[in-house]
């Protein structure tokens, strides 16, 4: 496909640095975990998962991302998607529990949603550096209950996201998703390792994308070759087993950069 | 098993430059799931590079238009996927290599060596990154040079893959033949462009780039079949091979074995399909051998 031409209908500003754009198309297939391609014409091309049917939800961490932040309501930028393997819904009577830290809140947020009106018990485990950086906490909070976790204890458990896991019954979950920085992710995966429930989990991975759409190969990872972009961004626990996850990534030439 | 160039391979079928080549466990996964008979990596050049800014890739309805910007993490930093790739694969592991000079060839392909790669294919014909691929290829003189020199260091096969963006592909390939080349490679994709109407931008990244796809397949069959009359040495066909029956089209155009690349797209079985399917054409047509198929078509007069 070639990018659909999306205007932007309203700009929510959820943090210092992240921002919700709301725009006038609307992915109605849309799996919570799916991602769309954001092209901010003239500059550069960027993967973001949706965070509903008709928003991404973004940080301002580069060039391509800042250029965003300066459009406004009316502007438009070219969108392909939405693209890839979102996470796996509860069915009804599961509890599913949603690990979210940063922006990694915003494809979850839809998922959290989702997974409710499937009939599961959603409960969410929300990080952030500080209160100012938490992201959708009262979608969460409509989807079921939230324990909250921030680096400077200015709001709910001082500390990270696996400082709340640990004092939660994780073999009482029937799903288990998570998306936030790699660190964090790899903090939650060897967690969940050593609790035995890495087969109810899955994580969504981010990784430097060319095309978007399993041709190119930038974005496969080791050691399975499993690329991002098509057979991810969301992956089972345990096909993340003896990956790079936490270890490194590569950058746009392809070379590995630690993390 | 099937023989080219002195490569011993399962299938005809192999992995074209470009496609899921950057990391050995890619190819690897290729080779394995997939049931590619041979894997090209990814074009890997003297110097690190990040390749055009995105969209780098965009899907039409007749095919695919890509400028990626030969990405690569130079030879150094590719040695260990070679490596990977090599020991894992199962296969044999073509390696795709480019430079500005025949002396950057000849630097690079010694510098991938130690990888032990099967055999070596020249990037003469990438149509989107200044001073490398098609600026090469469409200059036989370079061709025959930057060929000759990559021969001199290298006791593998050497594969030449050609731009069909030439008033005249047989010229640059027999120059490819006159430099030593083991087999030339056909075609790399064909220059290409699309605009957003919407804002007036060209898409791609780098503006403009190569289609590659359904499209370019009449291109492929007609510059394979002009090859095989041309040249004495093997012709490998590539170009919006998506099905067996494109497969055996090429084949009776004179290709001696397939790359398969943007079909990736919809499977990664598409090699095992497509060679099994062969094997069953090949008995319901009672040919005793997939070589009855190369350059058939000649035949027919």
């Amino acid at each position: 496909m070639l990018p659909l031409n999306a205007t932007i209908l309203q700009i929510n500003e959820e943090s210092p640095l992240v921002r919700t754009f709301f725009f006038d198309l609307k992915f109605e297939t849309m799996e919570p975990g799916q991602f769309v391609m954001v092209w901010v014409r003239g500059l550069d091309e960027v993967p973001m998962g949706l965070s509903s049917k008709n928003s991404i939800t973004v940080q301002k961490v580069g060039e391509a991302t800042s250029k965003l932040f300066e459009l406004k309501e009316g502007d438009s930028f070219g969108l392909r998607g939405p693209f890839g393997r979102g996470f796996t819904l509860p069915i009804k009577g599961e509890k599913t529990l949603v690990v979210a830290g940063g922006v990694g809140a915003a494809p979850l947020a839809p998922y959290a949603e989702a997974a409710r009106i499937e009939g599961s018990e959603v409960h969410t485990v929300l990080g952030a550096r500080s209160a100012d950086d938490l992201i959708f906490e009262e979608r969460f909070a409509e989807a079921g209950e939230v324990y909250i976790s921030t680096d400077d204890g200015s709001k709910g458990t001082k500390g990270f996201v696996t400082d709340v896991l640990s004092n939660l019954d994780l073999s009482s979950y029937d799903k288990i998703a998570v998306c936030g920085p790699e660190i964090m992710m790899a903090s939650v995966f060897r967690l969940l390792e050593d609790r035995e429930v890495l087969e109810k989990s899955e994580f969504s991975l981010h990784r430097y994308f060319k095309c978007g759409i399993g041709v190119c190969g930038a974005c496969c990872i080791d050691k399975s070759g499993l690329r991002v972009c098509k057979d991810g961004p969301v992956f089972s626990g345990l096909q993340l087993l003896d990956s790079e996850l936490g270890k490194y990534m590569r950058d746009a030439s392809g070379q590995r950069v630690k993390i | 098993m099937y023989s080219l160039t002195g490569l011993k391979l399962k299938n005809p079928t192999i992995l074209a430059a470009g496609v899921l080549g950057t990391t050995g466990a890619s190819l690897c996964r290729v080779a394995r799931e997939g049931r590619a008979g041979a894997v090209v990596t990814k074009s890997i050049g003297p110097t690190p590079k990040t390749g055009h800014s995105n969209p780098s890739m965009v899907k039409l309805d007749c095919g695919f238009l890509n400028a990626m910007g030969l990405p690569n993490p130079s030879y150094p930093g590719f040695l260990q996927e070679l490596e990977t790739a090599k020991k894992d694969s199962g296969v044999p592991v073509i390696a795709s290599i480019f430079g500005g000079t025949p002396a950057e060839f000849k630097e690079v392909a010694e510098g991938l060596l130690p990888g032990k790669p099967d055999a070596f294919e020249l990037n003469v014909s990438c149509p989107h990154a200044e001073g490398y691929g098609a600026a090469i290829g469409s200059n036989p003189c370079l061709v025959e040079a930057v060929t000759a020199a990559v021969k001199d260091v290298v006791n593998v096969p050497v594969w030449v893959k050609l731009t069909p963006n030439v008033s005249d592909i047989t010229c640059i390939g027999n120059a490819a033949e006159s430099g030593g080349a083991d087999a030339v490679v056909a075609i790399n994709t064909l220059k290409g462009m699309a605009i957003d109407i919407e804002s007036g931008y060209p898409i791609l990244g780098n503006r403009s780039g190569g289609l590659s796809g359904k499209a370019v397949k009449p291109v492929a069959v007609k510059c394979v079949y002009d090859l095989y009359s041309a040249l004495e040495i093997p012709v490998i066909g590539v170009g919006g091979i998506s099905s067996w029956q494109d497969a055996v089209e090429m084949m009776m155009a004179g290709a001696s074995a397939v790359q398969i690349g943007s079909a990736v797209y919809d499977r990664l079985d598409i090699f095992s399909e497509i060679s099994t399917s062969i094997e069953a054409f090949l008995q319901r047509k009672g040919y005793s051998d997939v070589k009855k198929l190369i350059g058939l078509a000649h035949e027919m007069v």
